[in-house]
């Protein structure tokens, strides 16, 4: 019995022993051995090291934040005594001594600033014992804007430090590059957004209000529920704020969307619904899913068919949510939603899916892409994985 | 008395278990019921669900056990069962909804936007859960064991499997109206024998019931500090339970999380008036229990001793099938818990295998810890589960929601060193190094009482030496905690 208890304490001190490893393994900085190769090959490993560490900050763009914490990595890379980076209008951060000297530094780069070439300067301290004596400042441009400039203070003129000066900005500037791309990128999902939003209406509000129109002689009660409907669904697919929404939200909007279609298709439309109600507060990506229900209706009534029957399910599923949307209508050639996938289709089919697929992919990661099963004839079933929780995604 | 009853009764709560679980409640609706088939988990039917996940062995066998050896004193682990709620209710519930977080590991990355601190709260969500799993798997032996005469490992074997299975299958679908199912039968399996049980009494005349004072002493030899302990554990340990927190996650939002608490603190405090009635009868009819044998069995022999004949037999078949649903509905939720943290945060990648393979995992660990380690009272053994999140997870939820200084590094230190440390002396107490009577053993067997001071401290002490590491993103998480959900998003519905 004992020995059985000496057992489960030696289980439970390797746990705990394995967890602090894991900590230890995640927490603690690389030693330096001593194989680092010649003084020169050391030397390059620090300077590489240093830049690695003040990139990051730079990818956020020019700012006070990312100048602060980047200064300070950017001078030991030079090895000056001081260094400023200010922007178009004033002083970022002065990192190193003598910070009185930032008061007129504004007035000496501003020519830098005009013609976006180097400048050495004197300083011209009132301070006689003052160490920074003559400085150089660098203009860090992108795409041929000056966004600001990098000075670098020293004791005496000196060509190196100049031409090291140079080419740190110029390292500077391919990072403010890069978080200029950063930023462009993401200005062009939220466009990509906006697009899909726009694109549900035309062809739909048409449609939606012609069949709502057929209504308002024979049934008018109908066609208010309708109009209700449409002003609801309108109202939540148009609204501005948050990325994010819930899964009952957007199974909400989906019935909206599918009474109004009924409402044109009447019979040959069925629609069965399952959903768990556990995983009715997850939070998604807003409008990913009605994009699906939209190409499963279209797919569904393709053609010469009758009637149509669309399956969704929401199911838990641990710790994800699984949702599953079906159709038995025409399916498509997997290479040609392969093609569609990969954004090579051509014309407006499949964007929606597309753009889902892309979207998810962007906020959960590549693991969580569309999954889609389909033949000619065999209608088509897409599966979407949404996890309960993924940081910085809030339902709103 | 007749095995036969009793053995449907367990072979029927199985398989509806595995039935319900593994193909689920397939209820499909027209788009006509859409909303009822869209309506989310009201707070009452969450709290029954919580219920019935959360009642478990300790509590269907385990308390009336304790009553019936040790007397009234006992009582303080029902209330505190149950108070932990009102702690839970009043500090986290709502804000711990507001965080969108579904687990443990979730809260603390979403909090302190640090990956260690999300992995170290895994490791130690494992723990617990796996020291809370054991003892649900010892009471199934031990239940098996006096109705069928069965070999002890055997009922332990059969939950662990029926659970994998279950899991597996399906991965529960339907685990809300499970759960729900669970609660009811748990309370009905006691309810209806206590009914008839004490009718009996009164039948008997009604015989007082004595707690001999040299008997009824408390078994620890510093009894004062022990109901400390006790209290400590489980009113702060409730809120830390892995299948507790990921229930919350179904409410739709913060407030109805609220109700849903203040709904479960009535279900579970119905529940908890019985066992003591079991208790203390057994006390009367089945005294033979107080000197050893197994105490926690006083649930299941007493129908069969006060009634008797065929009545006795149906209502202990009811009982014994109640209590298989208290193993099978907790140890379940526990293992999909800790099933959950293992996929997400141990297993490299993801998909329905891992989770698969985790679930054998999770409930494999803790099977070979129940058939190793000698029976300790289930009630003491959850005990142990509950100090161990009240000194780790207690202060990180509770720092984490009503404090803005609290950092990484100091979250690390007070988990390390609280929760460390209680998982450190239970080890110790389980392995019978360190024995009765003296101060030793009555602080390691009861540790919460120094080791959530020491958690919260080393949290705070730590956290404070390390301003600079405070998240970025603390003022808009505790905005998101801390205010009703309409005003975040200036929704108006």
């Amino acid at each position: 019995m004992t020995g059985a208890g000496y057992a489960v304490i030696v289980v439970l001190a390797l746990l705990l022993f394995g967890g602090g490893l894991l900590l230890g393994r995640r927490t603690a900085r690389p030693l330096r051995t001593s194989d680092v190769g010649t003084p020169v090959e050391h030397a390059t490993f620090e300077t590489l090291h240093t830049a690695s560490l003040a990139a990051p900050p730079l990818r956020a763009g020019l700012t006070g934040d990312s100048a602060r914490r980047s200064a300070r990595r950017l001078r030991s890379l030079l090895g000056t005594d001081a260094l400023c980076l200010t922007d178009r209008d004033g002083v970022l951060v002065w990192d190193g001594e003598g910070d009185h000297h930032g008061r007129h530094v504004m007035e000496q780069v501003a020519g830098v600033l005009e013609t976006g070439r180097d400048t050495a300067f004197r300083s011209d301290c009132d301070d006689l014992d003052c160490p920074l004596k003559w400085a150089v400042a660098v203009p860090l441009t992108v795409d041929h804007r000056v966004l600001g400039t990098l000075v670098a203070y020293a004791p005496r003129e000196s060509a190196v430090l100049a031409r090291a000066a140079g080419e740190v900005a110029r390292w500077v500037c391919v990072q403010l590059e890069l978080a200029e791309l950063d930023r462009s990128r993401t200005q062009l999902i939220e466009a990509e957004i906006r697009a899909l939003r726009a694109q549900i209406s035309p062809h739909f509000i048409f449609n939606s209000l012609a069949a709502i129109a057929s209504f308002v002689r024979t049934d008018p009660e109908q066609a208010r529920e309708l109009l209700l409907e449409f002003a609801d669904f309108t109202r939540y697919s148009f609204r501005s704020h948050g990325d994010f929404t819930t899964l009952a939200d957007e199974l909400h909007s989906i019935d909206q969307y599918l009474a109004l279609v009924r409402a044109r298709f009447g019979e040959r439309l069925s629609v069965t619904l399952q959903v768990a109600p556990e995983v009715l507060p997850v939070a998604l990506p807003f409008l990913c899913l009605q994009p699906l229900v939209e190409n499963a209706v279209k797919h569904g009534l393709e053609g010469a068919v009758t009637s149509s029957r669309i399956t969704i399910s929401a199911l838990d599923a641990g710790s994800e949510a699984e949702v599953v949307i079906e159709d038995d209508g025409t399916g498509m050639d997997p290479q040609r939603l392969r093609h569609i996938l990969r954004g090579e289709g051509g014309g407006s089919t499949g964007i929606g899916l597309l753009n889902v697929d892309e979207r998810l992919r962007q906020v959960y990661g590549d693991d969580y892409g569309l999954v889609i099963e389909t033949g000619i004839g065999a209608g088509m079933r897409i599966t979407v994985r949404l996890p309960k929780y993924r940081a910085g995604v809030h339902g709103s | 008395m007749s095995r036969t009853y009793a053995v449907a009764a367990v072979a029927v709560v199985v398989l509806a278990t595995v039935l319900v679980g593994g193909f689920g409640l397939r209820i499909s609706r027209t788009t006509s019921d859409f909303y009822v088939a869209s309506r989310t988990v009201r707070p009452r039917l969450n709290a029954a669900a919580i219920s019935g996940e959360y009642l478990s062995a300790a509590s269907f066998l385990g308390i009336a056990g304790l009553v019936l050896v040790h007397g009234p004193d006992m009582l303080w682990y029902p209330v505190g069962y149950t108070a932990g709620y009102l702690v839970l209710l009043v500090f986290v519930a709502a804000p711990l909804r507001r965080s969108g977080a579904y687990t443990l590991p979730d809260f603390a990355e979403g909090r302190l936007e640090s990956r260690q601190v999300r992995r170290l709260v895994s490791v130690l969500v494992v723990g617990a859960g796996w020291l809370y799993l054991v003892p649900q798997l010892q009471g199934a032996g031990l239940t098996l064991k006096i109705l069928t005469g069965a070999p002890g490992w055997l009922g332990d074997v059969l939950v662990a499997s029926v659970v994998v299975l279950a899991v597996a299958a399906g991965g529960m679908r339907s685990i809300t109206f499970v759960q729900v199912f669970q609660y009811w039968l748990k309370l009905t399996a006691l309810l209806v024998p206590a009914i008839f049980l004490v009718l009996a009494w009164r039948g008997d005349g009604q015989p007082r019931v004595t707690f001999d004072a040299h008997l009824s002493a408390f078994r620890a030899d510093h009894p004062l500090y022990a109901t400390y302990g006790l209290i400590v554990a489980t009113f702060l340990g409730t809120m830390g339970l892995p299948h507790v927190v990921v229930r919350f996650y179904t409410s739709p939002n913060g407030r109805d999380a609220r109700r849903t608490t203040v709904a479960v603190l009535a279900l579970i405090g119905v529940f908890y008036l019985l066992p003591p009635v079991y208790g203390a009868l057994g006390r009367l009819y089945a005294p033979e229990l107080i000197h050893g044998g197994d105490a926690d069995a006083a649930v299941l022999l007493l129908p069969g001793r006060v009634i008797g004949g065929l009545g006795g037999d149906l209502l202990g078949a009811l009982v014994a099938g109640g209590a298989f649903a208290a193993f099978l509905s907790t140890a379940s939720g526990l293992t999909m818990a800790v099933a959950g943290v293992i996929t997400q945060d141990v297993l490299p990648s993801r998909g329905v295998r891992h989770f698969r393979l985790a679930t054998v995992l999770a409930i494999s660990v803790p099977l070979a810890g129940s058939l190793m380690v000698s029976r300790v009272p289930v009630a003491d053994s959850v005990g142990m589960a509950f100090a161990v999140s009240a000194s780790s997870f207690c202060p990180l939820l509770v720092l984490g929601i009503w404090w803005r200084r609290l950092t990484p590094p100091g979250a690390v230190a007070g988990l390390l060193l609280g929760g460390g440390s209680a998982l450190l002396s239970v080890a110790i107490t389980v392995s019978g190094a360190v024995r009765p009577p003296g101060w030793p053993h009555a602080l390691l067997a009861w540790p919460a009482v120094w080791s959530v001071p020491v958690g919260f401290l080393a949290m705070i002490l730590v956290s404070l030496a390390t301003p600079r590491r405070i998240p970025p993103g603390t003022n808009a998480a505790m905005t998101r905690f801390h205010l009703p959900e309409a005003l975040t998003t200036g929704r108006q519905r």
